[in-house]
């Protein structure tokens, strides 16, 4: 499908995986939001290179792609750390201490909202209301797992097991 | 108590579980009824939306046009990202196969060729859960090509959202679905006219889709029955905030609050006084203590005293909560999420966040609280979609209902504030005229990087 598309940034497999996106919907444009997701999940952040590229994939202006990477919150557009933590600060979660919890991992990492840390190894961010709301305070990491109803405490074995983690790789 | 969508049976998410208690027995029956008669039993059910609007869900069907000239559409909405409502994921958890033959039934019932689940991007673990019941379902033959042996053909897919409020609107969902800028569109004409790829459509609500095997199955008049008569059946309660077993709980319509707060969840934390309740999830105008006392949970109650059910995500506040800060996080909330397309929304969020900061710093004015009902009132009705309406509602309910205790926090004495007008805009740095072709990936990176610099510096964003 893809024959005329010189440097390649998926693999056949991936590539595949594309044209099943695009066979959902009658539209081939339909496809770029699923197409952005993949870019993400294999490179961490959608970079302008790989908007041009989704681009061409889908026969999108790159224009296009900018401006529905740019819409969504969830789509990267820097590099973030190897953990990204989001954290609700939203009316139920600061009700039962998110705002707090925010500020105190804001502290402990030394990093303001959407920063990294210098090792590279962090990164937070204070989102909207994730739908945990009976289960506050939370945070999701790399827009995965959810931690719910978390303490102080916990949230340290949380940051010390990622760093371990982090470490070892 | 009457259950209908979170049943007590172990491991009922699987399809074999399921089956085993009578699932997919009401799509049977469906596929042995014509069309008219689907519809028709779904309207005698009285079942409303439980999106947020309550339009009943039989007569929003009958809008879809007849016959098959063109393909049409069924969007199922799992957005649900207003805060404190935290009910469809229970759904997707724990009973995705009612869903999905909900849907299934609906699709049969309009006509429908295929049909898309909108779930937010943020729900990666019950994207996964529901594309796994969908395959599941595709496996089975209870999806696809001549389901059960009739002539009736449909498919499901699911679709991943990546963060956007906004996208729990029903015309920005399919400008979303379509590959686009998730802006709502002005209406009319109606989804049902032209809706997703300018087809026919119709968008539900997941729990609005998960009732409808229950009624196919017990008759509309059973399902009518339940709760309160206008408002009939069960709704998914999620219940937030101080109370001392927050989750989301089945119940009857028509529960008084008290109960839901006391009986079911618990009681408020701690054995305090409430102090206020939003009903609906942040948009719906709160109720105060006094109203709580005799309220009862259903939109025909919570309207004749100017509020609404909403998603029936409550959120309950004692007496030691700080209203001010609550309703300037809740303001935050839609200055961020408002999509930028109507001005009175883009700006008027913006602007109400920036007068209830100061207000909170301290700083505030005597004529800031009217100010902020004009503001308020001057965006609700003046946009494209609800989200206006949505932003202006807490601010203005609040401040009517609690305004001795935020003027509690404005100095009697005058104060004078540094005025700072300060347009964001790219065209404000440097690195805009050197804009090329050769160079423009990194010129756009940095500049993109300089706005949110920007953004994220609170003491810019906040003066004036």
């Amino acid at each position: 499908m893809f024959e005329n598309i010189s440097n390649h940034l998926f693999n056949q497999e991936e590539l595949k995986q594309v044209e099943y996106h695009i066979s959902k919907y009658p539209k081939k444009m339909s496809a770029v939001m699923p197409v952005l997701w993949m870019i993400q999940e294999k490179f961490g952040w959608i970079s302008i290179d790989s908007m041009k590229y989704v681009g061409e994939l889908l026969e999108l202006p790159y224009e296009h792609v900018l401006g529905v990477a740019t819409f969504y919150t969830m789509y990267f557009k820097k590099p973030v750390g190897k953990y990204h933590l989001q954290i609700c600060t939203n009316v139920s979660c600061m009700l039962c201490g998110g705002d707090k919890l925010f500020k105190y991992v804001s502290d402990k990492l030394g990093i303001k909202n959407k920063e990294v840390t210098s090792d590279g190894i962090f990164s937070i961010e204070e989102v909207e209301c994730l739908g945990s709301c009976g289960t506050a305070p939370m945070l999701q990491v790399n827009n995965k797992e959810y931690y719910e109803n978390l303490t102080l405490p916990q949230v340290d074995e949380l940051l010390d097991r990622f760093r371990a983690e982090a470490s070892k790789n | 108590m009457t259950k209908i969508i979170l049943k007590d049976i172990p491991d009922y998410h699987k399809i074999d579980v399921y089956v085993q208690n009578g699932g997919y027995q009401s799509l049977k029956k469906a596929l042995g009824m014509t069309t008219d008669q689907v519809i028709d039993e779904v309207k005698k059910s009285n079942l409303r939306g439980r999106g947020g609007a309550c339009f009943p869900t039989g007569l929003k069907w009958s809008f879809m046009p007849k016959g098959n000239d063109k393909p049409k559409y069924l969007c199922c909405n799992g957005d649900e990202s207003e805060p404190g409502s935290f009910k469809d994921r229970e759904i997707f958890e724990k009973n995705p196969h009612q869903f999905i033959e909900g849907t299934l039934i609906a699709c049969y019932a309009m006509g429908c060729k295929a049909a898309y689940v909108y779930i937010r991007g943020e729900y990666w673990k019950w994207v996964e859960m529901m594309e796994v019941a969908v395959a599941d379902a595709y496996k089975k033959g209870y999806i696809g090509k001549n389901i059960l042996g009739t002539d009736f053909s449909v498919d499901i897919y699911v679709h991943k959202g990546a963060g956007a409020y906004i996208c729990g609107e029903e015309s920005s969902l399919m400008n979303s679905l379509e590959g686009k800028r998730a802006y709502p569109r002005v209406k009319p004409p109606f989804p049902a006219a032209v809706g997703v790829w300018g087809y026919p459509t119709t968008i539900n609500n997941i729990e609005t889709l998960a009732n409808v095997p229950d009624i196919i199955k017990n008759g509309g008049e059973w399902f009518s029955k339940i709760g309160e008569p206008k408002h009939p059946g069960t709704l998914l309660f999620g219940v937030s905030g101080h109370v001392n077993k927050p989750g989301v709980y089945e119940l009857e319509t028509g529960i008084p609050l008290m109960d839901v707060i006391n009986k079911v969840c618990g009681g408020v934390k701690d054995g305090k006084q409430i102090k206020m309740v939003i009903p609906g999830g942040s948009s719906m105008p709160p109720l105060t203590r006094e109203e709580c006392l005799t309220m009862k949970m259903d939109n025909e109650s919570l309207k004749a005293i100017g509020s609404a059910i909403g998603t029936a995500g409550v959120i309950v506040m004692d007496e030691d909560t700080d209203i001010l800060k609550v309703l300037k996080r809740i303001t935050k909330f839609y200055y961020h999420e408002s999509c930028g397309q109507c001005t009175p929304c883009r700006e008027g969020c913006g602007w109400m966040l920036r007068v209830l900061d100061r207000i909170d710093r301290g700083e505030g004015r005597q004529e800031d609280l009217d100010l902020l009902i004009s503001v308020a009132e001057n965006i609700e009705g003046n946009t494209i979609c609800a989200l206006g309406d949505a932003a202006a509602w807490p601010v203005k309910w609040t401040i009517r209902k609690f305004r001795d205790e935020i003027a509690k926090k404005i100095p009697a004495h005058k104060i004078t504030l540094p005025v700072l007008n300060k347009v964001h805009g790219v065209r404000d740095y440097e690195g805009y005229s050197t804009l090329k072709r050769d160079n423009e990936n990194e010129v756009v990176e940095s500049l993109m990087g300089k706005v949110q610099e920007e953004l994220n510096d609170e003491s810019v964003r906040y003066s004036g």
